[in-house]
């Protein structure tokens, strides 16, 4: 996906004059994380994050230990692992499979590292169609190749209306407005599809180190089709997904659907280990793992390795009052929210995604529903510090700062600005208590007032009341 | 028992009176309260701002000035969070200083921490009637676990009654900079908080944070609700209000 984090602004300031979509986004709340805090009640959530945050750190700290294990279990049965150190490489070593095997057609389910390698169109552009599979992606495939605003729920930018206009278009058919009735359509749109592909790609939430296996959490069963109806079966995913043990993603799986969707557990959850065995009567001819980098291995060691523990559950964004407003599309990169505004500036470069570590108003909601305890409020901080070690902010905003700075540390120097703010402020907004225009402050009063002050400081005031009269 | 009072910046030049609340509210409960002269501001602009070394300097000014109380109370939820959840990160790289922020943590309190579980208070001067909802700001409430305190006090008070507004936990958009920076965005934000206000039916809304306070109160002042009311706590316990 192209990065287009720059035009945040620009485009935040589109999606909050966007009345459907502001409707649309409510089902953050009224869904999402009403569902979640009820889903987390059945567990001991607190102890949970805990155990999944110190199984999540263990894999991290000795990742290529995990991961030489996983190539071994996985190879030994019968499965390529292939690991890509950018996202062009892993595209690139995804079309050769393809080539190799003479692909024609590939069927996805869900994959946001996909989107990270542009899969769908390095495919196209060697004539092989990718057909996205999750009703979400197929939604937004057909809708010109629109890309997702959340990252499990991909679509929830769109109404049912907006779906229901979509598919009479481009199916061709009447308009339906039913959901099932639209879901078995899209179904019946999907399955000549399905039988007609040569491969199958999937993500994979997991990868378990001692067997060897992927773990792909879905909830509307195509992955299943997916991977065991082609010949061929490509899972992509992240190096750091890498879990040591089952028990591991048993904690893991106590969490991750709870924190998404507030699922006790997800409708389907498979764990695919290797190629169709003698007298097996499914899984793929073929099984390969693309284990893409792509700027991850880069945090392991640094201030942002916290990171890397994250298991793409949602629930930052879901609970974020920013994301609530604007929508995932704003933040111009595969991966919005709280935790895309930390992983986007690490993976395409902090000079191209200036305003994400900066639009959050760091309340904490992340960090607290975070199933894997992730600071993400420290992490973005730790961001706008590097802005500024690198010179990346605005000299005015330096300037006004370093200012403000040189009279706080010194107490005369700061009583007596403070003093003569609050007198101007007090004569600015004297016949009504409030300030309606402010100069530097457009941010502010464009849309609020500025309560103005009583004109004197505390520290005056203090001073008054308790010197002898 | 000497308690130094951090008035905070916002307090000492938006709202004085609500310094001289909190001044009340703690000698009344037999503190002898000490304002250093020469405090200025916690460090939190530079610090969200990614101005680490300011910050830092502005650590060290409070911890000299502050370290020598038997406690510290802050009548601000933010404020109060810089100190106690993030001085230890601007002193991580010296121990000296670690050491001494270590020995006065735990004697740093919010206000309405401080006369609860502290203080233990069981009266509270103010006299105030009638129905608020309280609003919970970011960091007090998930920094220093602020949030029955508050709601104690305000019950202890027989003329109070508090309707809970929808989502009184949700931020009002505030955050420092990031109002001016993305006054949209904020704005979007503030309108969500203000229309629970008005939902819960409450004629004021009771918080603990300068920041939110303005927020909230231009918001309403903009859209022409002239009649809600937006106090700080302080106000409301020391019958300031």
């Amino acid at each position: 996906m192209q990065v287009q984090s720059m035009q945040f602004k620009a485009r935040a300031g589109q999606k909050l004059a966007d009345q459907r979509l502001q409707a649309n986004l409510k089902k953050l709340s009224t869904k999402f994380v009403t569902a979640r805090a009820a889903a987390i009640e059945e567990i001991d959530f607190e102890a949970t994050r805990e155990a999944l945050k110190e199984r999540r750190n263990r894999g991290l700290e000795t990742l290529d230990v995990w991961l030489e294990i996983f190539e071994r279990e996985a190879t030994r049965r019968g499965a390529t692992v292939l690991f890509a150190e950018s996202t062009q490489d892993a595209a690139r070593l995804i079309a050769e499979i393809a080539r190799k095997h003479d692909v024609k057609k590939v069927i996805k389910s869900k994959s946001m590292v996909t989107e990270e390698l542009q899969l769908n169109k390095v495919l196209a552009d060697m004539g092989v169609q990718s057909v996205e599979t999750d009703l979400g992606e197929y939604i937004l495939q057909i809708n010109d190749n629109e890309p997702p605003s959340h990252i499990i729920a991909p679509v929830v930018h769109k109404d049912k209306d907006e779906v229901a206009d979509l598919f009479a278009r481009v199916h061709h058919k009447p308009r339906l407005t039913d959901i099932p009735a639209m879901t078995r359509e899209a179904r019946e749109m999907l399955r000549p599809q399905f039988l007609s592909a040569d491969m199958g790609v999937t993500g994979g939430n997991f990868l378990v180190a001692e067997t060897g296996s992927v773990a792909v959490v879905t909830n509307e069963g195509n992955e299943g089709m997916c991977t065991i109806m082609p010949r061929v079966h490509v899972a992509v995913t992240g190096i750091e997904k890498v879990l040591p043990t089952l028990e591991d993603l048993a904690t893991a799986m106590r969490l991750l659907p709870r924190s998404a969707t507030g699922q006790g557990t997800s409708n389907y959850f498979s764990l695919l280990t290797g190629t169709r065995a003698e007298g097996e009567v499914d899984g793929p001819d073929h099984m390969y793992f693309v284990l893409v980098d792509g700027g991850r291995s880069g945090l392991i060691g640094g201030a942002f390795q916290e990171m890397l523990r994250c298991i793409r559950c949602g629930a930052c964004m879901n609970h974020c009052p920013v994301y609530q407003k604007i929508g995932g599309h704003a933040y111009g990169w595969v991966y919005p929210g709280p935790m895309g505004s930390v992983l986007t500036p690490s993976y395409v470069g902090l000079e191209k995604t200036l305003d994400l570590p900066q639009a959050a108003t760091l309340c904490g909601e992340c960090n607290r529903v975070c199933p894997v305890g992730i600071p993400i409020s420290d992490l973005l901080r730790k961001l706008r510090e590097r802005q500024v070690d690198r010179g990346l902010r605005p000299w005015q905003e330096r300037a006004a700062l370093a200012a403000w700075a040189f009279a706080a540390r010194r107490p005369r120097l700061y009583a007596a600005l403070s003093g003569l703010g609050s007198w101007a402020l007090r004569r600015m907004g004297r016949d009504r208590g409030s300030i309606s225009k402010l100069p530097f402050a457009g941010g502010w009063t464009d849309t609020r007032e500025m309560p103005a002050p009583s004109g004197k400081t505390f520290r005056a005031m203090y001073r008054e009341r308790r010197a002898p009269r | 028992m000497r308690v130094g009072l951090f008035v905070t910046c916002l307090i000492d030049m938006m709202r004085p009176e609500i310094g001289f609340s909190t001044l009340k509210l703690l000698e009344t409960a037999g503190c002898e309260v000490v304002i250093p002269d020469s405090q200025t501001c916690c460090g939190q602009p530079g610090y969200n701002s990614g101005e680490r070394a300011i910050a830092r300097d502005l650590a060290q000014k409070f911890l000299d000035e502050f370290e020598s109380f038997d406690y510290v109370v802050v009548p601000s939820g933010s404020c109060g969070g810089m100190v106690k959840a993030h001085y230890g990160d601007l002193f991580a790289d010296d121990p000296e200083l670690m050491g001494r922020f270590e020995r006065l943590r735990p004697r740093v309190f919010e206000l309405t921490d401080f006369l609860v579980n502290v203080l233990h208070v069981e009266a509270v001067p103010g006299d105030y009637n009638g129905e608020v909802t309280y609003h919970d700001s970011c960091s007090g409430l998930r920094e220093l676990g602020v949030k029955a305190q508050p709601r104690a006090l305000l019950g202890k008070m027989p003329g109070v009654t508090i309707t809970e507004m929808k989502d009184c936990q949700a931020c009002c958009g505030f955050g420092g900079t990031f109002a001016l920076k993305y006054g949209n965005i904020s704005t979007a934000i503030v309108d969500e908080k203000c229309a629970n206000i008005a939902a819960s039916g409450a004629p004021a809304v009771v918080l603990g944070d300068l920041g939110c306070m303005l927020n909230i109160e231009g918001r309403l002042r903009r859209t022409g609700d002239t009649k809600t009311r937006v106090l700080h706590i302080a106000q409301v316990l020391a019958g300031d209000a």
